[in-house]
């Protein structure tokens, strides 16, 4: 207490030049983590209202009203079949956030765990994961997806297994080369000087520093599972009618897209404002994750 | 000597596979360490010091074949089981890097990576650790130790990490430390002090001490003996007096000649050892300075000269160490005579 004053504020000086901001205080600063987080939030608001209410039921056709443009009764106006946009895309954000998510979980979940084996084993167990990734990814999730549907029937959750085991290669691929990266570094070779076994330093050292690259395909694999979903629907191999979903209001569009312009450009955005939500929040969770720019921003 | 020695390396060599085919990296090593005992390991780039280290430690890149023997304390390391090896590295034998600035996590804090090889080895509560970090903090005498706890690496100078890294090496008290150039990627003015530091620490806690290291003048107040390494084998091991006092391998005497003194002459050229390393493919035989030696005859092209005694009755006098002998992998070194 009975330190000068000068020193105190030394001191004060010190702990705010040593002492990184909260991530919280970091989190609400940074633009695009607060843009991305709020679409998704805005995105996953959607899907949850809209399993008790929607402003119209998607299932009401109203033939009188068919490609009815904006107004006030239907803000977003009506497609071919007169039903509500609005409630179309209002309801959609279910399809699209399930497809997203499992999609991506599959991928995350199967890949990521066999592209750091891969990468801590080497040897054979690495060439085996890979050439049998490799194999994976020749056949396209349409293709797969073609090949459940004709087993067990199509449905949505066909279509999503089909997306997801797309993804566990590319998962799988994107891991083992980021990992095999981060091994060639002197702190992965000093933590094993450490005494710390290959599978410690693989979920302490490996996996956090690649996290970064994880996040960005991530976001890029939701997008491409939204747009997957989209090409399976369309073959009716996908989200069935009457359930609506963005990818395939996308695809019905096409064949009205001079009479009603406004039926791509609608789901067409909505999609669009979802990757790019998730982008943001992905790049913005990657700067949040590394201490070295806790004080760049 | 009656006791086991504290490392003991019979014959070592290792192969490493490159594009061109097998090549040898290490012929046929051999050297003891007792305990406490701090040794240097010098020698060109190339020649294996590095891949000594890590050889040590088992941590050899996966294709490198390893013939030979390597012991602590008795206990045959090579062929080890993975599982073994991690619970011996870190807890007996600690290891210092040359690059401080990439050594070190950047994700994680100074507090998590000194912790965790505590925790692992010696279970120790979480409390006991920070206990037991702030010390070892203090010990490597980095400034500000309970604010830092919590600093991530890159908010540290190369100085600091060093020492971070050192505070890492001796966590858990091993039994050896190697120090593979632990200064070079650092400030001149750091150098001397964090030199200082590792000699100091590793005296304290008796523990024995292989700093490697390619500047002849850093070894010379840290270690008890040095070892001259040329391609992969030991040319010339001595005790630091000695080998400073009487050179006997042309190659050391190259070595010697070709540093920068104070007091040189503007324009001087500083001496350099003519000639190049032998390509590690096409190996000779038989000694491999050959090429470059000044003192070369016919005989030295015939075989391979074994690591041979080249104590005189005037080395044991001056030297305060036990061990005195003074070993030379060279067939003429009676008739080549070094000024001091």
């Amino acid at each position: 207490m009975d330190r000068p004053k000068t020193a105190r504020k030394q001191d004060r000086l010190i702990q705010t030049h040593t002492k990184p901001q909260s991530t919280l205080s970091r989190a609400l600063k940074h633009t695009g983590f607060v843009t991305g987080m709020a679409i998704v939030l805005t995105l996953i608001f959607c899907a949850v209202v809209s399993v008790f209410w929607s402003p119209y039921p998607v299932a009401d056709i109203d033939i009188p009203n068919k490609l009815a443009s904006p107004s006030a009764a239907h803000w977003l106006g009506t497609d071919s079949l007169g039903r509500d946009i609005a409630s179309l895309l209002w309801v959609g954000s279910q399809n699209t956030l399930l497809v997203g998510l499992i999609a991506v979980g599959i991928g995350l979940s199967v890949g990521v765990p066999l592209g750091l084996l891969a990468s801590a084993k080497r040897g054979w167990v690495e060439e085996v994961i890979m050439r049998a990734s490799d194999f994976t990814f020749a056949f396209p999730a349409l293709l797969s997806a073609i090949l459940l549907t004709a087993i067990y029937g199509p449905g949505l959750v066909i279509s999503i297994t089909a997306i997801g085991i797309f993804n566990i290669p590319v998962f799988a691929r994107v891991t083992r080369g980021a990992a095999n990266a981060i091994w060639t570094r002197d702190y992965t070779l000093a933590a094993m000087a450490a005494g710390k076994s290959k599978w410690t330093i693989t979920w302490r050292h490996v996996l956090p520093n690649m996290a970064s690259v994880l996040i960005v395909q991530a976001s890029v694999q939701f997008a491409i599972a939204i747009l997957a979903e989209a090409a399976l629907s369309y073959l009716g191999l996908g989200t069935q009618a009457p359930q609506p979903s963005w990818g395939r209001m996308l695809n019905e569009a096409q064949s009205q897209m001079f009479q009603a312009p406004w039926l791509a450009v609608y789901p067409g955005m909505a999609i669009a404002t979802a990757v790019l939500g998730l982008n943001l929040l992905g790049d913005g969770l990657r700067d949040l994750m590394d201490p070295r720019l806790a004080r760049l921003r | 000597m009656t006791t086991t020695p504290l490392l003991s390396i019979q014959n070592l060599c290792v192969s490493l596979e490159t594009a061109q085919g097998q090549v040898e990296a290490l012929r046929g090593l051999s050297f003891d360490m007792q305990s406490g005992e701090k040794m240097g390991l010098i020698g060109e780039s190339g020649c294996g010091k590095s891949l000594t280290a890590l050889a040590i430690m088992g941590l050899l890149p996966m294709r490198s074949k390893v013939t030979g023997s390597i012991k602590l304390n008795g206990t045959e390391l090579i062929g080890m089981r993975d599982e073994n090896m991690c619970r011996i590295r870190g807890a007996r034998m600690g290891m210092i890097f040359q690059e401080p600035m990439t050594a070190l996590n950047p994700l994680q804090t100074i507090w998590q990576q000194i912790a965790e090889p505590l925790q692992l080895h010696q279970g120790m509560s979480k409390s006991a650790t920070q206990l037991r970090v702030l010390e070892l903090l203090e010990r490597v005498q980095l400034s500000r130790a309970k604010e830092r706890l919590m600093a991530y690496p890159h908010q540290l100078s190369g100085g600091q990490r060093q020492r971070v890294m050192i505070a890492m090496a001796l966590a858990c008290q091993p039994d050896i430390l190697i120090a593979d150039e632990p200064t070079t990627a650092l400030d001149v003015t750091v150098q001397k002090e964090v030199l200082n530091l590792i000699s100091q620490l590793v005296s304290e806690d008796g523990m024995g001490l292989l700093l490697i290291s390619h500047d002849l003048g850093l070894m010379r107040d840290q270690v008890d003996r040095v070892m001259v390494m040329y391609g992969g084998s030991v040319v010339e091991s001595a005790p630091t007096q000695n080998l400073f006092q009487h050179r006997r391998h042309p190659y050391t005497q190259g070595l010697f000649a070709a540093r920068p003194q104070l007091g040189l002459k503007r324009g001087t050229r500083l001496t350099t050892i003519p000639g190049q390393v032998p390509d590690l493919l096409n190996w000779p035989t038989a000694c491999a300075f050959a090429d470059r030696c000044a003192h070369v005859e016919a005989a030295c092209r015939d075989a391979l000269p074994p690591l041979s005694q080249a104590s005189i009755s005037s080395d044991l006098a001056n030297s305060n160490h036990s061990d005195t002998s003074h070993w030379v992998r060279c067939i003429k070194w009676q008739s080549i005579e070094s000024q001091p």
